[in-house]
């Protein structure tokens, strides 16, 4: 069955925006935790650690700089990284801004700050279905609230268990994040251009790693977007969809049956 | 080191960079060839944090031996994303995996 919810009221869509995030979430929970337990055994306060969660909100940019912390160096390296790690969101603002264009200041800030990952992907594809619902918007709120309060729990639970367990980076609980994204980037694989512009991301990605500030993530994100531009060229049938994705595939995935 | 410092500056620049492209381009409309580069963003973005944490989990060389769980049991969610194309499936059976993979090599 569809994302798309049957009816287009805001209430429906509401809905149907936190049950295509509840997959992403079974991701970022243990995420969450890890981060949590971290932030705590990295020299963060109490409430620093809390802080990062409810006022930066930044999954992977929280956990690099809880490292940063522990490491010791200074505020605006960190800031520096923070901000380096988090560009990417730029370019998913720039991709949904056509969508968004019409709301007022109200709604745009908010769900500008509540813009992660997770809500990016699916939201995306909800804006690209061609039915002319009016209140995507809603979708786009129920999505990022769920996010949100998610991470709030997950943070506030690794936390409290983090004080009493000794290395929590040992588990290897960040692996959540890496098949969350792999299976959220799959579905998007649907031509050849797209499927080059991602083999050669991973490289850059890869052999950038050293780079300081995780400049490499940038550097591999252009050089992928590039050569998915190039090889559009060579194969122009593989043209990719004007939208990223079919909006049914990742829909008919997250959406519980029913 | 300042804490509060820290959050408000690491808080500015997260929102910087999700709200300042949204508020800015409600004006113009992209151009056609922008908004197809546009289109390549969410699978090279996530593929581009991914690799690296499957081939380097530990510092910043590559590690390609067995027991690297990151990379094998990644590879193994590829295939299993791919097959199923099942997201909720994708994540539970490939930490699993992970976790399996850990315990056994």
């Amino acid at each position: 069955m569809s994302l798309s919810p049957t009816v287009h009221t805001p209430r429906a869509e509401f809905w149907a925006g936190v049950r295509a995030t509840i997959p992403l979430s079974v991701g970022a929970a243990p995420f969450g935790l890890i981060f949590g337990a971290l932030a705590v055994n990295s020299g963060l306060s109490l409430a620093g650690a809390v802080g990062f969660s409810t006022i930066v909100f930044a999954g992977s940019a929280q956990f690099i700089a809880a490292g940063l912390v522990a490491s010791g160096v200074s505020v605006g390296f960190i800031i520096l990284t923070t901000l380096i790690v988090n560009l990417r969101h730029a370019l998913y603002g720039a991709t949904l801004a056509r969508y968004t264009a019409h709301l007022p200041q109200r709604w745009l800030l908010p769900l500008a700050f509540w813009l992660t990952d997770e809500t990016f992907v699916v939201v995306v594809s909800r804006y690209a279905a061609d039915d002319d619902s009016t209140h995507k918007h809603w979708y786009f709120l129920g999505s990022a609230l769920f996010m949100y309060i998610n991470w709030q729990l997950c943070t506030w639970i690794g936390i409290v268990v983090g004080q009493s367990i000794p290395n929590p980076g040992a588990w290897g609980l960040d692996f959540a994040l890496v098949v969350t994204f792999i299976g959220m980037l799959v579905p998007f694989v649907k031509n050849r251009s797209t499927l080059v512009a991602v083999l050669v991301a991973g490289l850059v990605a890869v052999l950038c790693n050293g780079l300081p500030n995780k400049l490499g993530l940038i550097v591999a994100s252009l050089a992928g977007i590039s050569a998915g531009l190039l090889a559009n060229r060579l194969w122009p049938e593989s043209i990719p969809q004007r939208t990223p994705q079919n909006p049914s595939t990742l829909s008919s995935q997250a959406d519980t049956p029913q | 080191m300042n804490e509060a410092l820290l959050i408000l500056g690491m808080a500015a620049v997260t929102f910087g960079a999700r709200y300042l492209p949204m508020a800015v381009l409600r004006r113009f409309t992209l151009p056609k060839p922008v908004l197809r580069a546009l289109s390549f963003v969410p699978p090279v973005v996530l593929m581009a944090i991914v690799a690296p944490v499957m081939l380097s989990p530990v510092g910043n060389h590559l590690d390609f031996s067995l027991g690297n769980a990151y990379l094998w049991a990644g590879l193994l969610s590829f295939v299993i994303a791919w097959r199923w194309k099942n997201l909720l499936l994708t994540i539970v059976v490939g930490m699993g995996i992970f976790l399996m993979w850990r315990w056994a090599v």
